[in-house]
C-alpha cells in the first residue's frame, strides 16, 4: 500500500529543457499542420485540438513548466523557437502567402512587446501603436528612396524617428495619467492619419512605394536560389529578417523586465505616489519605457514596409491600434509567452479561417471585451515578479 | 483684410460644430461624475442613435406618412429612446460589473463595446459599409444679412441644441434627479447612506448622456445630409478631447471644450485656406498642447489624486 503511494505520488522531474525541446516540436507540428490545412473543417477541427491542448497544458502545470523555461533558459529557447520558425520558412519556401503570414506575425510579436514594455510594464497607455508602426514605415519609405542610402540603415532608422516623435509626446504623456493621457495618444492617432491624408509630400491618401531592402547589392525582393533548380519565395529574407527583429524585441523586453529598471516600471505602474516615495524617478522611467517602445514598434514599422513596397494611410489607422492593444489585453497584460499566443490568434486566425475573415474586428472586440469582463488577467496571466534569494514567483 | 461676412460664416458655422461637440462632451462627463469611468462606446451609440434615426424616416416613408413636422418629432425622439436604453444595457452589462477593476480596463472594455457597435452597423445595415444619404427635413429658407447668408435650418438646429443644453442644466439643477446625480458623483457612499439608488442613478445618467448623443448624430446627419459607419468614432474622440480640455466631471467645461474644439477647428481652415484639411491636425495638435499646459484640463478636476 505504501510502496504504490510512493511509486504513483509524483512522476519523476524532466530536466528542464527537455519540457522546452518537447513544447518546441509540438508547437511546430501544429503549427504546420495549421499552415497546410486547406478546408474549414480541418482548420476547425485543428482549433478544436488545439484549444483542448491549451486547456489540459493549463490543468496538468505543463504549460507553467514551460513558461518557466522560457523564462530561465532565454538563450536556449530563442535558438529553439528560431530553428522553428527557420523550420516553417523551409517548409513553405514557395509559398509567399504562408510566408507573408508568418512575417506579419513576427512584425505583430516586435509590436505587441514594445507596446508592453509602455503599457505592460510602465503602465503608460499607447493607443497610438499603429502611428509609431506608420512613422517607421514612412521613414523607411523616404529613405530608401534617397540615392546611396544603405536600405539595411532604414530599419533601424525608421525605430530612430519613431522614438524622436515619441519624445514629442513625452511632456504631456509625463504630466496627463490615465483617461488624460490617453485622450492624448489618441490624439496622436488621428493627428497623424489625417495628416498623411493631406500631406503631399508623403503621397496623401494614394500613398508611398517603398524601396526594397539590399545588402551589398544582394536584392531582398528578388527570390532566392539556394541551389540550382530550386527558387524560394523572396519573403524568405524577410522571414529571416523579421526573426532577427523578434527575437531582438523578445531580449530587450525580457532584460528590462528583469533589471532594476523593470522593477521600478512595475512600481511606477501600480502606484506613482509610493513609487515616488521610494526614489523611483516617475519621469524618467516612463520617459524610457516610453522610447524604447517606439523604438521596437518603428522598427518593425520600417521592415514591413520594405517588405510590402507600398503604403498608405489606411494601413495605420486607429482600428490597427486597437488590434495591437487587442494582442497585448488577449494574450494577459505584461506576459511576454501571452503575447505570444495571442499575436498567433489574431494574425493567423482570420486569414485560415475565410468564415470570420469578413468579421474579424468584431470577434476580436467581442473577445477582448469578455476577456476583459471575465478573465481580465489574460489567456497566460503573467506570473508574480520573482526576486533573487527571496520569495516570489518562479 | 479678412472678409466679415467671411469671417461671420466662419463663426456661424463653428458655432453649429460647437453646440454637437459640446452635446457629445456632456455625456462623457456626466458619465465621468457619476462612476469616475470613460465610456468609450459613446461615440458608437451617437453613431446608432443617427442610423435609427435614418430607419425611422426610411419607415416613415414607407407608410406615406413623411411629413416634415411629423418625422422630425420622431426622428429625435425615437432614436433618443433607443440609445437611453442602449446606453442603459451598456452601463448595466459593461460599466457596472467593472465597477472594481482598473480605470483603463473600462475604457478599453467600452471601445471594444463601442467597435461592436460600429462593426455591427457596417456589417448588418443593408448597406452600412457606404455613406448613406440623410433627408433634409428643415426648411432651408436662407436669409441674407447683409452678405452673410443664413440658413434657417442651421438656426433651427442651433437653437435646438442650446435649448436641450439649458433643459439639461434645469434638470441637474432643479430636480430631485439633478440632486441625485450631483450626490452620486460628488460622494456616492455618501449619496447610497443617504438612500440614492445608487445603480439607478448611474442608469438614468447614461440614459441621459446617450439620448444626447443621439441629438447630436441627428443633428450632424441633417445638417450635412449624409451619415457613414465610422462618424462616431470621429465624433466621439472630439467629444472626448473637448470633455477632457473642458476638466471631466464638469459639465460647463464640457460645453466649453466643445466651442472651443470647433474654433479651434474653424480657425485652423481659416488660417491655412490652401488645405483646409489640416484642421483636424491644428485642432488636435491644440488639445496635445493644452493637455501638456494643464494636465488636468482648463477647469481643473476637483481634488487631483482621487481614491
Amino acid at each position: 500500500m505504501m510502496d504504490a503511494t510512493v511509486r504513483t505520488g509524483r512522476p519523476p522531474r524532466l530536466p528542464v529543457l527537455a519540457h522546452g525541446i518537447a513544447a518546441t516540436v509540438l508547437v511546430g507540428l501544429y503549427v504546420t499542420l495549421f499552415l497546410e490545412a486547406e478546408s474549414q473543417s480541418a482548420v476547425l477541427g485543428l482549433l478544436a485540438v488545439g484549444a483542448a491542448a491549451a486547456v489540459v497544458a493549463a490543468r496538468s502545470g505543463v504549460g507553467t513548466r514551460v513558461i518557466e523555461v522560457l523564462e530561465h533558459h532565454p538563450v536556449a529557447m530563442g535558438l529553439l523557437a528560431a530553428v522553428l520558425v527557420l523550420m516553417e520558412t523551409w517548409l513553405f519556401a514557395e509559398r509567399h502567402f504562408v510566408l507573408l503570414m508568418i512575417t506579419t506575425y513576427l512584425l505583430y510579436v516586435t509590436v505587441g512587446l514594445g507596446l508592453t514594455i509602455q503599457f505592460g510594464y510602465a503602465g503608460t497607455l499607447n493607443f497610438a501603436g499603429a502611428s509609431f508602426y506608420g512613422v517607421g514605415s514612412y521613414t523607411a519609405a523616404v529613405l530608401t528612396a534617397v540615392p546611396g542610402f544603405p536600405p539595411l540603415l532604414a530599419i533601424p532608422a525608421g525605430g530612430l524617428v519613431a522614438a524622436v516623435c515619441g519624445s514629442l509626446l513625452v511632456a504631456p504623456v509625463l504630466r496627463t495619467r490615465g483617461h488624460y493621457a490617453a485622450v492624448v495618444s489618441i490624439a496622436f492617432a488621428l493627428l497623424f492619419k489625417t495628416f498623411l491624408e493631406v500631406n503631399e509630400v508623403l503621397g496623401g491618401p494614394q500613398g508611398l512605394l517603398v524601396g526594397s531592402l539590399s545588402v551589398a547589392g544582394y536584392d531582398f525582393a528578388a527570390p532566392l536560389r539556394p541551389w540550382p533548380g530550386t527558387e524560394w519565395s523572396f519573403y524568405v529574407h524577410h522571414v529571416l529578417a523579421a526573426l532577427l527583429l523578434a527575437l531582438f524585441a523578445y531580449a530587450v523586453a525580457r532584460r528590462i523586465e528583469h533589471s532594476w529598471l523593470g522593477l521600478a516600471m512595475d512600481a511606477v505602474r501600480m502606484d506613482e505616489i509610493a513609487a515616488a516615495c521610494f526614489g523611483v524617478g516617475i519621469e524618467r522611467t516612463k520617459v524610457v519605457a516610453f522610447v524604447w517602445g517606439n523604438m521596437l514598434i518603428g522598427m518593425a514599422g520600417a521592415l514591413y514596409a520594405t517588405m510590402v513596397g507600398f503604403i498608405a494611410p489606411n494601413n495605420f489607422t486607429f482600428a490597427d491600434s486597437l488590434i495591437f492593444l487587442s494582442i497585448l489585453l488577449l494574450g494577459g497584460l505584461g506576459s511576454r509567452p501571452g503575447l505570444l499566443v495571442a499575436a498567433a490568434v489574431v494574425v493567423f486566425l482570420p486569414e485560415k479561417l475565410q468564415l470570420i475573415q469578413e468579421y474579424r474586428f468584431l470577434l476580436f472586440s467581442a473577445l477582448v471585451l469578455v476577456m476583459l469582463m471575465f478573465r481580465p488577467e489574460g489567456l497566460v496571466p503573467r506570473p508574480p515578479r520573482g526576486y533573487p534569494g527571496g520569495g516570489g514567483g518562479p | 483684410m479678412v472678409d466679415a461676412a467671411l469671417l461671420a460664416q466662419h463663426a456661424v458655422n463653428a458655432l453649429m460644430l460647437g453646440i454637437m461637440y459640446a452635446l457629445v462632451a456632456v455625456g462623457f462627463t456626466l458619465f465621468f461624475g457619476v462612476l469616475d469611468v470613460i465610456k468609450f462606446s459613446h461615440g458608437d451609440v451617437l453613431t446608432v442613435g443617427a442610423f435609427t434615426g435614418l430607419t425611422v424616416w426610411l419607415a416613415l416613408v414607407a407608410v406615406d406618412l413623411a411629413t416634415p413636422w411629423l418625422a422630425v418629432a420622431l426622428l429625435v425622439l425615437v432614436p433618443a429612446l433607443a440609445t437611453a436604453l442602449l446606453g442603459a444595457l451598456i452601463g448595466r452589462f459593461v460599466v457596472l460589473p467593472l465597477k472594481g477593476a482598473p480605470p483603463l480596463n473600462v475604457l478599453l472594455a467600452t471601445l471594444m463595446c463601442g467597435t461592436i457597435l460600429r462593426e455591427a452597423i457596417r456589417l448588418f445595415y443593408p448597406g452600412g459599409a457606404n455613406p448613406k444619404p440623410f433627408p433634409a427635413l428643415l426648411p432651408t429658407t436662407a436669409y441674407q444679412l447683409g452678405n452673410l447668408n443664413l440658413r434657417l435650418d442651421s438656426v433651427l438646429l442651433f437653437l435646438t441644441g442650446v435649448a436641450i443644453v439649458v433643459a439639461l442644466h434645469l434638470v441637474i439643477n432643479r430636480t430631485r434627479l439633478g440632486l441625485a446625480i450631483r450626490a452620486v458623483a460628488q460622494d456616492a457612499e455618501i449619496a447610497r447612506v443617504m438612500g440614492i439608488d445608487h445603480v439607478r442613478t448611474v442608469l438614468i445618467t447614461f440614459a441621459i448622456g446617450s439620448a444626447l448623443a443621439a441629438v447630436a448624430g441627428i443633428m450632424h446627419g441633417l445638417y450635412y445630409n449624409e451619415i457613414n459607419f465610422s462618424m462616431g468614432l470621429l465624433l466621439g474622440v472630439i467629444g472626448f478631447s473637448s470633455a477632457v480640455v473642458g476638466g471631466l466631471g464638469n459639465v460647463y467645461g464640457a460645453i466649453l471644450g466643445g466651442f472651443l474644439f470647433a474654433f479651434l477647428q474653424t480657425l485652423g481652415a481659416m488660417a491655412m485656406p490652401f488645405a483646409s484639411a489640416y484642421r483636424d491636425v491644428f485642432a488636435f495638435a491644440v488639445v496635445i498642447a493644452i493637455m501638456a499646459v494643464r494636465p488636468t484640463g482648463l477647469i481643473a478636476e476637483r481634488g487631483v489624486e482621487r481614491a
